[in-house]
C-alpha cells in the first residue's frame, strides 16, 4: 500500500502530541517545531499532488482490511488539491503566527497541529462516519484556537460558535444513522452503489438524511441561512486564527461537493440531483447577505469575515451550475479565496497593532508607520479578493461566469456575482482611504511592523499571484478533478475492487 | 418495541430542542445533553432492534445483532460527553467573564 496517503495525518498528530510532551519547554523550541512540521507538511502535500496528478484514485486501507468493511482513506485529485491548499495557508498562518500572537495561549501550537490532523483527515477519509469524527476533531481544535487570547467578546462569540456546532453535528450523527438503517453501510463508495439501488419505499428516508446532511455541511460551509454564527466567531477571535478560520467554510464546501457528487450524483439513480433546487438561488442568497454586510461592517476583521460568507457563497454558486467546467472554476476560486481572506485578516491584525488603541476600527487615525508598505499590501489584497484584473480572483470570478452561460441561471448569476463585486469594491476602498489617506494629526505611538511580520501576507499574496502565472496548470489540474467527480465509476471502483460499478451487490 | 423506542426518542428531540433554544447557558447545555442522548438512542437502533442475539458469529445462531452501530454509539457517546463537559467549562467561563449567564452576555429586552 501506498503510505503517502496517511502521512498528511500521521505528520500532524504525532507533531502535535510531540508538543503537548514540550509544553514546559522554551517557546522558541515549539515554535521551530511546529514550523518544520507545517513545512514538512507542505512538501507531503505537493507529493499528493503530484501522485494525483495522473489520475490515479489512492486508496489506503488502514488496517489492511477490505472495503467496505474496514475504514479507507482516499487520495484522487480533489482530497490533493484540498490538503496542498491548507498546508500552503498553514505554514503563512503560522509564519505570521510565531511573531507574538502564538503567546497568548499556552496550547496554541498543539491546537494549530490538532486543527491540522482534523482538516487534513476530513479531506482524506472515504467513510461519512470518519467525516464526522474529523469534523469533530477539527472543531474541537477550532473551539480551543477561537478562544486562544481571551476576553469576554471572545468567550461570547466561542460559547455561540460551541453550541451551534454541537446541533451540527447531532444533525450529522442522525443523518448517517438514518443513511446506515436504511443502506447499511458508511463507507461513501458503498453508499453510492446502495443509494442507485435503493428500493423505492426507503428512497424517501434515504432524501432526507441526504438533506439532512446538506444543512450540516451548509452550517459549516456558511450557507445563507445558516451563516449567521460566522461574523460573530471570526470577527473575534484572534486574527491569526481567523486566517486559518477561512479554510474551515471550505471543508464543509468540499462534503457538499464530495457527497453529492459521489453518492447523490448524476449516477444516483432516484436520489439523483438531490441538491439541484437548493443549491444554487441559497448560494446566491449568500453571495447577496454577505455583501450587505460587508458594507454594513465597521471594522476590518468584520469586512474580512463577511468577505469569508460572500467567496463561500460564490464557491457553491460554481457548484451549484454542477457542470464540470463550472466545478473546476469553483476549484480555482477556492484556492484563491482562500489565501486571499487569510491575507486580509492578517493585514488586519498588523493595522491593528500599528494602529494602536484604535484597532482595526474603520475610522480616521494617525498615519500608519511604514505606511507605504503595508497599505500596498493591503491595496494587492484588495485587488485579489475584489475580483480586479490582473491578479487571481478575476480569473476565478471569470471561470465561473463563463461556466454560468448557457445555463438557465445565467442572468441570475451575472447579475448577482456582478453587482455585488461592485459594492465589495466600494467598500473596501472605503476602508481604504478611511485607513489610509483620511489620517490626522495625531503620531501613531505603536512600533512599526517588521519586516518578519509581514511575511505570512507577503506569502500569502504571492500565493495569488502565483495562482495567475501559473493558471494555466492550476485550472488544467481543477478541471481535470472536476472530470474525476463527475465520473465516480473511477472513485468506486478504486474503493471497492471487484465490484461491478453501478450493479446492486 | 418499535413505537416505545422511537416515541423515547422523539420526546428526547422535542425537549432537546425546546431546551437549547432558551436564553441561558444551563437550558441549552441540558438541551444539548438530551439532545445527544437522543441520536445515540437513534444510532443504536439503526442496527434494528434484536434481543438476545449475539453481535460475533458462533456455531448454530441465525439471528445476530448488528454490531457497527454499537461501535458508531460508542464513538458518539465519547465525542458528546467529552464536547458536554468542554460546552459546561466554556458556560462557567462566560458567567465569570461577562458576569451573566444569558447566552447572549446581556438580558433580553423583553422580560
Amino acid at each position: 500500500m501506498n503510505h503517502l496517503v496517511i502521512a498528511p495525518l500521521l505528520l500532524p498528530l504525532i507533531t502535535g502530541i510531540a508538543l503537548i510532551l514540550l509544553r514546559g519547554s522554551a517557546n522558541p523550541l515549539r515554535r521551530t517545531l511546529n514550523v518544520a512540521s507545517t513545512l514538512a507538511l507542505a512538501v507531503v502535500a505537493a507529493a499528493l499532488v503530484l501522485q494525483a496528478s495522473d489520475g490515479s484514485v489512492q486508496v489506503y486501507r488502514l488496517g489492511d482490511w477490505p472495503a467496505p468493511f474496514g475504514i479507507v482513506l482516499v487520495a484522487d485529485r480533489l482530497a490533493a488539491l484540498m490538503v496542498i491548499i491548507t498546508a500552503v495557508l498553514a505554514a503563512a498562518v503560522l509564519l505570521h503566527a510565531v511573531r507574538g500572537s502564538d503567546r497568548d495561549g499556552r496550547y496554541f501550537h498543539v491546537l494549530f497541529q490538532l486543527q491540522l490532523f482534523g482538516l487534513n483527515g476530513a479531506f482524506l477519509t472515504g467513510d461519512l462516519f470518519n467525516l464526522f469524527v474529523f469534523f469533530e476533531v477539527l472543531l474541537i481544535a477550532s473551539y480551543g484556537l477561537l478562544l486562544h487570547g481571551g476576553g469576554p467578546l471572545r468567550t461570547r462569540a466561542g460559547l455561540h460558535f460551541v453550541v451551534i456546532n454541537l446541533v451540527g453535528s447531532t444533525l450529522f450523527l442522525f443523518a448517517v444513522g438514518a443513511l446506515y438503517g436504511v443502506l447499511g453501510t458508511l463507507n461513501m463508495a458503498d453508499l453510492a452503489r446502495q443509494a442507485a439501488a435503493v428500493a423505492p419505499d426507503d428512497v424517501g428516508v434515504v432524501r432526507a438524511a441526504g438533506l439532512l446532511l446538506f444543512a450540516v455541511f451548509a452550517l459549516k460551509a456558511a450557507l445563507a441561512p445558516m451563516h449567521l454564527w460566522l461574523p460573530g466567531a471570526y470577527g473575534n477571535t484572534s486574527l491569526p486564527v481567523a486566517a486559518m478560520f477561512a479554510i474551515m467554510t471550505k471543508v464543509g464546501a468540499y462534503a457538499i461537493l464530495r457527497v453529492y457528487s459521489l453518492v447523490f450524483g448524476a449516477d444516483g439513480g432516484p436520489v439523483a440531483g438531490l441538491l439541484d433546487p437548493w443549491l444554487l438561488p441559497l448560494a446566491l442568497v449568500t453571495v447577496a447577505v454577505g455583501t450587505f454586510g460587508l458594507l454594513a461592517s465597521r471594522r476590518l476583521a468584520l469586512q474580512a469575515a463577511h468577505l469569508v460568507i460572500v467567496s463561500a457563497g460564490t464557491l457553491l454558486a460554481a457548484f451549484g451550475i454542477g457542470s464540470d467546467a463550472a466545478i473546476a472554476a469553483g476549484l480555482y476560486y477556492l484556492a484563491h479565496t482562500t489565501f486571499a481572506a487569510a491575507a486580509l485578516f492578517l493585514l488586519a491584525d498588523i493595522i491593528g497593532r500599528a494602529r494602536g488603541d484604535l484597532h482595526d476600527n474603520l475610522v480616521t487615525g494617525p498615519v500608519l508607520p511604514r505606511t507605504q508598505l503595508v497599505g500596498g499590501l493591503f491595496l494587492l489584497s484588495c485587488i485579489t479578493v475584489a475580483g480586479i484584473p490582473p491578479l487571481s480572483g478575476f480569473f476565478g470570478k471569470l471561470l465561473i461566469l463563463q461556466s454560468s452561460v448557457n445555463t438557465p441561471w445565467v442572468s441570475w448569476v451575472f447579475g448577482v456575482l456582478l453587482v455585488t463585486s461592485l459594492l465589495g469594491i466600494m467598500a473596501l476602498a472605503r476602508s481604504g482611504s478611511t485607513l489610509f489617506f483620511a489620517t490626522d494629526d495625531r503620531v501613531a505611538t505603536a512600533p512599526a511592523p517588521h519586516n518578519l511580520d509581514l511575511v505570512g501576507v507577503v506569502s500569502l499574496v504571492s500565493a495569488g499571484i502565483v495562482l495567475v502565472v501559473f493558471a494555466d496548470p492550476v485550472y488544467a489540474f481543477a478541471r481535470d478533478a472536476a472530470m474525476q467527480l463527475l465520473q465516480p465509476g473511477d472513485y468506486i471502483a478504486a474503493v471497492l475492487p471487484g465490484a461491478a460499478v453501478g450493479a446492486a451487490p | 418495541m418499535e413505537v416505545l423506542v422511537s416515541l423515547v426518542i422523539a420526546v428526547l428531540t422535542a425537549c432537546g430542542v425546546y431546551l437549547s433554544l432558551r436564553g441561558r447557558t444551563f437550558p441549552v447545555v441540558l438541551g444539548l445533553t438530551l439532545l445527544s442522548y437522543a441520536v445515540n438512542l437513534f444510532l443504536f437502533v439503526t442496527g434494528r432492534l434484536v434481543i438476545g442475539a449475539p453481535p460475533i458469529i458462533e456455531a448454530g445462531r441465525s439471528v445476530y445483532a448488528d454490531p457497527l452501530p454499537q461501535a458508531l454509539v460508542l464513538t458518539a457517546i465519547v465525542i458528546s460527553f467529552g464536547m458536554t463537559a468542554f460546552v459546561v467549562i466554556l458556560a462557567l467561563r462566560a458567567r465569570a467573564e461577562l458576569g451573566i449567564d444569558h447566552v447572549d452576555g446581556k438580558e433580553g429586552t423583553q422580560r
